[in-house]
């Protein structure tokens, strides 16, 4: 007999290890197929989106495409001296052709972005280039307007050639590039994302801590009493947990008002007096009371997801074997927990770094968050490329805590109520 | 938890301090949703309890702001409650689909890639909701749904979507794959065993991710606010503008019928989900 005669075969004569991997590749097809629907769809609406998110921030073809033909000509200019002749012509070519669309507008407001003081000059020859005659350009051009006698005009002008930029993310940063392209700071008043990034940092780790001091001790006698009881104090748990996030930040708007009933209680039992109430709304103390309240189910239910499967004999063991309660605590109880303890305060963290409505409700200015932020650029004043670009260092903070959260807990250990 | 009666005074006292303390947390936490049940019936235009509601005089309380709500001049409730229900209705239906289908691939053992695939497929619950709301404002408007409802409801099943998938994975953690090969074995095609074996068995935890899923919908404000515009306003909209603008007791009004609302839905969800643990023989 041959060799391949060994080999086991199945009824169709097929040997069954390929008939067995033929099954596997097909069962993987199903599987995935089954998928794929799901996939696909956010791959379209969610996914990609995003990711043009990130060539928006980037993008800065606007001026590249209304000059084109005095970048083409501007490629040979070193950027020492004034510009040739041949610029000068080309730019005054590209100008004409915006004048005549209307579009001129937007190429001055850009430039003006660019160096303060372009958009008179450039308003100024938009007028005088009607009677400009052929040839020599440049001197009637310069004649237009003084600042064209000035060569850090038309470097400004050079520095838009590139269609993409990375000035978003630097002005985020309370950073731009100089005119002899250094990364510089911003004057120091002028500083408000810098502080903002760390605002947001600062309210969303206080907010975890908070969390965790108040749902640690709740999530143990949540696994500890009866059952009977155990359930009733999870619903006191799950009720703000299912009710609407609007709800639950009105209520804290009616509770912290300056004429509001915990101002009431304060001045009652005398400690502060009538005139003299503490305003503890559009602030900071608002964003803190009002997302710790919020997101305290969130650290609750890891806790005690993790804290029902200990079992108290541990604890019975450690102390027969002579721990006194407290050592028993830190030394058996607490080390078990860690992993409701990681999850819970990673899921705060990330809901918290990113959190909008509340903030923008009772935060006032100074309890905004980076979030705020991005919204007043997408809906005020609509810099969209601005607000994208802070939106993507947003996202990979979040998803740097993600992946650290998907590699401690796992996504498919998530569980819910 | 009684205490037993050897322990130490020292121990007795921190455990009633632990005690005091866990009743305070308590109270942070579900005190806060009780304050706004009384001051919506409130027969004043304040939002303090006035000193006739102290005394608990009938005349201190009315039914003025529900009135309102429902007949008021130029509400806008009326079309925000329809417009929220049918949204998050076809968003809930779509979301069920697409999540159980995924789950179900998601579940077998032969996936390929699993970790990631369910990563990406739950991101849209973790990525900020800011940031969610401008992509998909850019998607819809680049194909041209923005301001309609046909928008707002695939952006909510993008955001309920992970919710199903998450409950419904749960559900067949426990799941005897036996009995479907059991019904194929019996000459059952996939569509009629899916129909008639795997979903009643999945199907607590189908309809606690599409809860799940509504809710999300119906309580939804940031995406919407990016994608709405007047003709599909929704109650949370309407609220968000109510709250940023006055807060009225008509506002009230509303949040206490949203309240009971999620207080049916959240006993509704117990309930399902004590019968999934049975179904599946756990037992706690």
């Amino acid at each position: 007999m041959s060799s391949e005669n060994n080999k086991i075969l199945t009824t169709d004569g097929i040997p069954l290890e390929e008939s067995l991997k033929v099954a596997e590749k097909k069962n993987k097809i199903k599987a995935f197929l089954l998928v794929a629907p799901l996939l696909l769809f956010l791959l379209i609406t969610y996914i990609i989106p995003i990711g043009g998110m990130f060539s928006r921030s980037i993008d800065d073809k606007l001026t590249t495409n209304m000059l084109p033909k005095t970048y083409k000509a501007m490629e040979k200019w070193d950027g020492k001296n004034l510009p040739s002749e041949e610029v000068f012509e080309a730019f005054y070519l590209d100008y004409r052709i915006l004048v005549k669309n209307k579009t001129v507008g937007k190429l001055q407001t850009q430039l003006n972005l660019e160096k303060n003081g372009f958009k008179s000059a450039l308003k100024k020859l938009a007028r005088k280039q009607k009677k400009f005659k052929e040839g020599n350009y440049k001197e009637q051009i310069m004649n237009s307007h003084k600042r064209f006698k000035n060569v850090e005009y038309w470097r400004a002008i050079k520095r838009r050639a590139p269609p993409i930029t990375y000035s978003k993310y630097l002005k985020a940063m309370d950073m731009y590039l100089n005119e002899d392209n250094k990364i510089v700071q911003v004057e120091e008043d002028r500083r408000m994302h810098r502080i903002l990034w760390l605002r947001t940092l600062e309210i969303a780790f206080f907010v975890t801590l908070f969390c965790f001091i108040m749902a640690y001790p709740i999530a143990h006698l949540l696994a500890t009493i009866p059952m009977k009881y155990s359930n009733l104090l999870l619903i006191c748990v799950l009720l703000p947990f299912w009710t609407s996030l609007l709800v639950r930040t009105a209520s804290w708007m009616i509770l912290l008002q300056q004429q509001g009933l915990l101002n009431d209680f304060f001045v009652w039992i005398g400690l502060f007096t009538n005139e003299n109430r503490p305003q503890m709304m559009y602030n900071k103390t608002g964003t803190y009371v009002a997302m710790t309240q919020i997101l305290l189910p969130f650290m609750v239910l890891p806790l005690y997801s993790v804290m029902k499967t200990i079992s108290p004999s541990l604890m019975r063991a450690g102390k027969s074997l002579g721990a006194t309660p407290t050592v028993a605590f830190f030394k058996v109880y607490f080390p078990l927990t860690i992993p409701g303890i990681g999850a819970g305060c990673l899921l705060v963290f990330i809901l918290a770094i990113g959190y909008y409505i509340t903030p923008e409700l009772v935060g006032g200015a100074s309890g905004k968050l980076i979030s705020n932020q991005i919204a007043y650029h997408m809906k005020s004043s609509l810099d969209w490329s601005f607000a994208s670009a802070m939106g993507l260092m947003l996202l990979t903070g979040v998803l740097a805590i993600y992946w650290l959260y998907n590699k401690l807990v796992g996504v498919d250990n998530i569980k819910l109520g | 938890m009684a205490l037993p009666k050897y322990t130490e005074t020292q121990y007795r006292i921190w455990h009633y301090f632990y005690l005091l303390f866990c009743g305070c947390v308590f109270f942070f936490l579900v005190a806060p949703l009780f304050v706004i049940f009384p001051l919506s019936f409130n027969a004043e235009e304040f939002l303090v309890f006035t000193d006739g509601m102290k005394r608990l005089d009938p005349d201190a309380f009315s039914l003025r702001w529900y009135h309102d709500m429902i007949y008021g001049t130029k509400n806008p409730w009326g079309l925000a409650a329809k417009n929220s229900f049918i949204i998050a209705v076809f968003a809930t239906i779509g979301s069920i689909i697409l999540g159980t289908l995924a789950a179900l691939g998601l579940s077998s053992r032969h996936m390929p890639y699993k970790g990631l695939i369910m990563a990406t497929l739950i991101s849209p619950m973790i990525v900020p909701l800011i940031i969610s709301g401008v992509a998909i404002f850019f998607f819809m408007a680049k194909v041209g749904l923005a301001a309609t409802h046909l928008g707002i409801i695939l952006a909510h099943i993008v955001l309920g979507t992970p919710f199903v998938v998450i409950t419904v994975t749960a559900t067949l953690s426990g799941f005897d794959h036996s009995i479907t090969r059991a019904a194929s074995s019996l000459g059952s095609n996939p569509f009629n065993t899916f129909m008639k074996v795997t979903l009643p068995l999945i199907l607590p935890g189908v309809i606690s991710g599409g809860l799940f899923a509504f809710v999300t919908s119906f309580d939804e404000v940031v995406v919407v606010l990016f994608l709405s515009g007047l003709d599909n306003t929704t109650i949370p909209i309407q609220m968000w503008t109510g709250l940023r603008e006055q807060l009225s007791p008509t506002i009230l009004a509303v949040a206490t019928c949203l309240i009971i609302l999620s207080i049916l839905i959240l006993v509704t969800a117990e309930l399902l989900r004590r019968r999934s643990e049975r179904l599946r023989g756990i037992n706690r």
